[in-house]
C-alpha cells in the first residue's frame, strides 16, 4: 500500500496541492484556487486566480462578479507546476466537475459533491479510476436512498392536478436544483409556464444560455394569486415558509431534498409534500463508485463521514475523514 | 396496506386540522370492512397487538445490516420504527442504485387486516420472523406503518377525539353519538360501521359514561378586564380532569379525551355520583397556604409520579393521595347545564358539593377583590406552590366546547429565571429528530462546580435552534451514546415557573417547566449563577 503522497495536503479549509501551489475549494480567499463547482461552501470570493469550467466561471461571475479566470473545457489537461490537471464531469450542478490531479505517478480525485443518476442539466459523472479518491458523504448512512427521480416527479404532478384550486410551492435550491426540477418536470409532459421566484431568476437565465432548455418561466412577483391556481412555483427553501409566500394561493408546500427522506426533517420545514431528490450521491451511489474506481486510499471531506470511513474499513480499504469546515449541504442552508 | 400507510404519511406531513380530519375521513368512507375499524383502533389508541419490543426489532435489522451502520443510521435519524423502514433490505438484495427496482417495495398482496391477524396470532418468541415476513413485501411507508403498530403507538399526532370527530364528519353524524356508544364498542368496530352506513341502529352504551370536550382558556397577555363582568378563581398547577358518573360508573378523562380512571382509583372509586364536573386532579400536600387558598395540594413534582400509569402500587396510593379540585359542573343528572351562564353553574356546583365525598374533592375558591389592581397584588402573592396563576371567567358565559374569545383568560404567574451553563445536549425526536435540541444545563456551587439542575427544550426560535445545534456540535468535548458533553461557556438564561427539591438532579432541585428565555452569548460562563441562588427561590 503506497503512503499518503506528501504533494496533497488537506487542510479543514480546504485541500492544498503543493506542486501546482493552488487550493482546491478553498474557505478563504487564496491567490491561486481549483473550483469544482458554483455552490457558495465551494466556490468563494476574493480569489486571485480561479480554474474552472466555463460554465462554473459564469456562476461565479453571477454571484460575486467577474473575476480573473481560466475557463475549462471537460478533459482539456492543463499543468500548473509540474501537476496535471484535467476537470472531468461530476454530474452535481450545471459546470460541476471532479478534479483530477496527476504528480510524480500517482493520480488523486477530487469529487467535490457529485451523484450518479441522470440529470437533464449536465453531463453525467464520469469514474476515474485513481489511488486517492477524495469523495463528499453527504448522504453517507444507509437510510439514504434516493428514489427514482420521474417518480417523485410524478407525484408532484399528481398533485398539482388532485388539487386544482391550490398551487403547488416547491423549494428548491436556487442553482442546480429549481433548474433539475424544471427540466424534469418539461420531461415528464408538464409544459404549462412555471412561476418562479425572483431570487431564481439570474440562475435560470444562465441555465437557458449554456442550452439547457426550461420552457416558459413566468416571474411570480406581482402575479395575483388566483392566476396562480393549479400551477408550480418554484421558489428557494428559505422563501417556503416566509412572507414571501403568504400571497399563493392554499399553496402545497413541497421540497426537493435528499433530506425529505427523514420525514422528521420534512416535519421541521412543515412540508406537506416531501420529494426526495437530491444532486448528491446516496449511499449506494457513494458505496458503489468507491468500489468502481478502487482506489487504494479513499478521503472523506464532508456529511456523514464516520459511516463511509467505517464502510471501507469492512472491506479492508484505507480510509480518513477530512473534516472539512464550512460544507454545508446547500439544501440544509 | 398501502392505504392505511399513505393515511399515516399524510397526517405526519398534513398540518392543519382540517386537513387531517379530511385525510381521515377519505380514508374511512373509501376502506373496507375490517381494515377500517382495525385503522380506526390504531388511531384512538385502541389496538392491542403482542408487540414486539424495540430490542427485538433491533436484533432483527442487526442480522440485515452492518450493526455499526444501524447504530450511526439509528442516533441520526432518531426514531427506531423510521430508522428500520428505511434501512431494510430482503436478505438477497444487494442494493444497486442503477436499478431501484430491485429494492423492497409495495407488491400490493399485504391488508391491514392480515397484519393484524399476523401479529396478533401466534407465539410471542416468533413473532419477529413474522414481522420480518410482512415487511419484505412492503415499501419505506409500509414498512414504517406495520412497525409503529407492532411495537405500539403511532405517534402520529392524532387524539382519538380527532379520530372520532373525523369519523363523525365522514358519515355526518354528531360526534357525540360516537362518543356515547363508544364504549360499547370493540375491534374492528363492525356494528359502529354497520350504524354509520344505516344498516343497523345505533350500538348501545347501555348508561356508559364518556367524554365531553373541555372549554379552554386563552392566555390574557397584557390585557385587562372589568371584574364585574369577570369572576377571579386559582389557576392550579396540576392537570385538568373530567369526571363522569352515571350512577353506576364512573370515568375519569384527560385534557385529550383519555380515559385515565385506571391511574386514578382513589378518585374514581370515591365517586358514585350522576354528574359531568369539571376540574384540576392534584396531589395532597402539607405546606401550602390551605387557610389562604382553600385545601392543601403538593406541587406538580409530586402528581407527576402518579401520571401515565397503567396501574398504581398501594404505595403510590399512600404516598401520593390525589383529590380534585372542582370549578364546573357540566351535568347535573341527565340535565345539561352547558348552556347556564357561569355564576349559574357555579350556585349548582356549589350546591352539589355535599353529595361528594369531601376527602376527594372539594371546591375551587373564588377570589374576592375589588378591583383588577388589586387583584395583580393577590396574584403576585400567592406563592403556593400548587398555584399557576389565575383564571378570569366571563360571569355570564355558557360553558362551550374549544377556546373561545373573551371568555375564558389564564393569567399566569411572571416565570422565575436564572442564568445556567450549558453542560450536555442530545438530540430531539419527533419534529427535532436530527437537531442536538435538549439541553441539560447547570448553575455553581460552593466549590465552583457546576452542577444540573434542569433540562429544556423549547423556548428558542427555529433560528436559535440552528445557532444551538451549530453550537453543541462545534464545542462537543465528550459524547456518551447520543449524548453530548459541551465546553462549559455557554450561559443560557432559563425561564421557570416555579423550583422544588428533587431526587433527580445532583443539585437536589428540579424546575418546572423549564425553557430557554434567551441565549447570553454576552456573559461569561462563571457569572452564571449560584445553586444558593436557585434554592432560595424555592417556594
Amino acid at each position: 500500500m503506497p503512503p499518503t503522497p506528501h504533494w496533497i495536503e488537506p487542510h479543514p479549509t480546504g485541500i492544498y496541492v503543493r506542486p501546482a501551489d493552488a487550493w482546491i475549494d478553498p474557505a478563504q480567499p487564496r491567490d491561486r484556487a481549483l473550483v469544482t463547482h458554483g455552490h457558495a461552501d465551494h466556490a468563494r470570493g476574493g480569489h486571485g486566480h480561479v480554474w474552472a469550467t466555463r460554465e462554473t466561471l459564469a456562476i461565479m461571475g453571477l454571484r460575486y462578479g467577474t473575476a480573473d479566470g481560466t475557463p475549462l473545457a471537460y478533459d482539456e489537461t492543463f499543468k500548473l507546476g509540474d501537476v496535471a490537471i484535467r476537470y472531468v464531469p461530476a454530474g452535481h450542478v450545471l459546470g460541476s466537475a471532479q478534479i483530477v490531479l496527476e504528480h510524480a505517478g500517482e493520480r488523486v480525485v477530487v469529487t467535490g459533491d457529485y451523484k450518479r443518476r441522470s440529470d437533464p442539466t449536465c453531463p453525467a459523472f464520469v469514474p476515474v479510476p485513481c489511488d486517492i479518491f477524495v469523495t463528499e458523504a453527504t448522504f453517507g448512512l444507509p437510510v439514504f436512498r434516493h428514489p427514482d427521480t420521474d417518480e417523485e416527479i410524478d407525484r408532484l404532478v399528481g398533485a398539482l392536478h388532485a388539487h386544482p384550486d391550490r398551487c403547488v410551492l416547491v423549494g428548491a435550491y436556487a442553482l442546480g436544483k429549481a433548474q433539475r426540477i424544471i427540466c424534469t418536470l418539461r420531461a415528464r409532459g408538464h409544459h404549462d409556464p412555471i412561476y418562479i421566484h425572483g431570487a431564481l431568476e439570474k440562475m435560470c437565465a444562465l441555465y437557458e444560455d449554456f442550452g439547457v432548455a426550461l420552457g416558459e418561466l413566468r416571474p411570480a412577483a406581482g402575479v395575483a394569486a388566483k392566476d396562480m391556481r393549479g400551477h408550480v412555483i418554484v421558489a428557494p427553501p428559505s422563501a417556503l415558509n416566509d412572507r414571501w409566500s403568504r400571497r399563493l394561493p392554499d399553496p402545497i408546500t413541497a421540497m426537493a431534498s435528499g433530506w425529505m427522506r427523514v420525514r422528521q426533517r420534512a416535519r421541521q420545514r412543515n412540508v406537506e409534500l416531501p420529494l426526495i431528490i437530491s444532486d448528491h450521491a446516496d449511499w449506494d451511489e457513494l458505496t458503489a463508485t468507491i468500489r468502481e474506481v478502487a482506489p487504494s486510499e479513499t478521503w472523506v471531506t464532508h456529511g456523514r463521514e464516520e459511516a463511509l470511513v467505517h464502510w471501507c474499513a469492512m472491506r479492508q480499504m484505507r480510509a480518513r475523514a477530512l473534516a472539512m469546515v464550512g460544507r454545508e449541504d446547500e439544501d440544509d442552508a | 396496506m398501502r392505504d392505511f400507510a399513505q393515511l399515516l404519511d399524510g397526517l405526519v406531513y398534513t398540518p392543519s386540522r382540517n386537513g387531517k380530519l379530511t385525510l381521515i375521513a377519505d380514508y374511512m368512507r373509501r376502506t373496507p370492512d375490517p381494515d377500517r375499524g382495525w385503522a380506526l383502533a390504531a388511531l384512538t389508541g385502541g389496538l392491542d397487538l403482542k408487540t414486539v419490543k424495540a430490542s427485538a426489532i433491533s436484533d432483527m435489522i442487526r442480522q440485515r445490516v452492518d450493526p455499526v451502520l444501524y447504530e450511526m443510521s439509528r442516533d441520526y435519524v432518531g426514531d427506531l420504527a423510521e430508522t428500520v423502514s428505511l434501512l431494510w433490505v430482503k436478505p438477497d438484495d444487494e442494493p444497486d442504485y442503477q436499478n431501484t427496482a430491485s429494492r423492497a417495495g409495495d407488491d400490493a398482496t399485504v391488508r391491514l387486516d392480515a397484519v393484524v391477524q399476523q401479529l396478533s396470532a401466534g407465539s410471542r418468541a416468533d413473532a419477529p420472523a413474522r414481522l420480518a415476513a410482512i415487511l419484505d413485501h412492503l415499501d419505506t411507508s409500509g414498512r414504517f406503518a406495520v412497525l409503529k403498530l407492532a411495537t405500539g403507538g403511532l405517534r402520529v399526532g392524532i387524539s382519538s377525539r380527532l379520530a372520532k370527530t373525523a369519523l363523525a364528519q365522514a358519515f355526518n353524524v354528531p360526534v357525540d353519538d360516537i362518543e356515547e356508544s363508544w364504549h360499547a364498542l370493540a375491534p374492528p368496530y363492525a356494528p359502529l360501521f354497520d350504524w354509520l352506513e344505516g344498516r343497523s341502529p345505533r350500538p348501545d352504551p347501555a348508561g356508559v359514561p364518556f367524554f365531553r370536550p373541555f372549554m379552554l382558556a386563552h392566555p390574557l397577555e397584557d390585557a385587562t378586564v372589568d371584574l364585574a363582568d369577570y369572576a377571579a378563581e386559582w389557576k392550579w398547577d396540576g392537570i385538568r380532569v373530567q369526571i363522569v358518573g352515571t350512577g353506576g360508573q364512573t370515568r375519569l378523562f384527560s385534557r385529550a379525551g383519555d380515559d385515565i380512571t385506571a391511574s386514578f382509583p382513589d378518585v374514581a372509586e370515591a365517586f358514585d355520583g350522576h354528574a359531568v364536573l369539571d376540574g384540576e386532579l392534584l396531589v395532597k400536600g402539607e405546606t401550602q397556604g390551605a387557610d389562604v387558598h382553600g385545601g392543601a395540594a403538593a406541587s406538580f413534582n409530586a402528581l407527576q409520579q402518579r401520571l401515565g400509569r397503567k396501574t398504581v402500587s398501594a404505595k403510590m396510593l399512600g404516598d401520593y393521595p390525589a383529590f380534585v379540585r372542582l370549578y364546573d359542573i357540566l351535568y347535573d343528572g341527565e340535565e345539561d347545564l352547558r348552556a347556564l351562564p357561569w355564576h349559574m353553574r357555579r350556585a349548582r356546583l356549589e350546591a352539589y358539593m355535599p353529595s361528594l365525598n369531601s376527602n376527594r374533592f372539594d371546591l375551587s375558591a373564588v377570589i374576592e377583590a375589588d378591583d383588577f389592581a388589586a387583584l395583580e397584588d393577590i396574584r403576585a402573592g400567592a406563592r403556593d406552590a400548587a398555584i399557576e396563576g389565575i383564571m378570569l371567567k366571563r360571569r355570564d358565559s355558557p360553558y362551550v366546547a374549544g377556546r373561545r374569545t373573551g371568555l375564558w383568560y389564564k393569567w399566569k404567574r411572571d416565570p422565575l429565571t436564572a442564568d445556567c451553563v450549558m453542560m450536555y445536549a442530545q438530540r430531539g425526536h419527533g419534529k427535532r429528530s436530527s437537531y442536538y435540541s435538549d439541553y441539560t444545563f447547570g448553575c455553581w456551587n460552593e466549590d465552583g462546580e457546576l452542577l444540573p439542575v434542569g433540562k429544556a427544550y423549547s423556548g428558542f426560535t427555529d433560528e436559535e435552534l440552528k445557532w444551538l445545534d451549530r453550537f453543541v456540535r462545534g464545542h462537543t468535548v465528550n459524547r456518551f451514546g447520543p449524548v453530548r458533553e459541551v465546553e462549559k461557556t455557554l450561559v443560557l438564561e432559563v425561564a421557570f415557573d416555579s423550583i422544588h427539591e428533587s431526587k433527580r438532579h445532583k443539585s437536589g432541585l428540579a424546575m418546572r417547566f423549564p425553557r430557554i428565555a434567551r441565549i447570553r452569548r454576552d456573559k461569561p460562563a462563571e457569572e452564571a449563577d449560584q445553586i444558593a441562588t436557585l434554592r432560595s427561590m424555592i417556594a
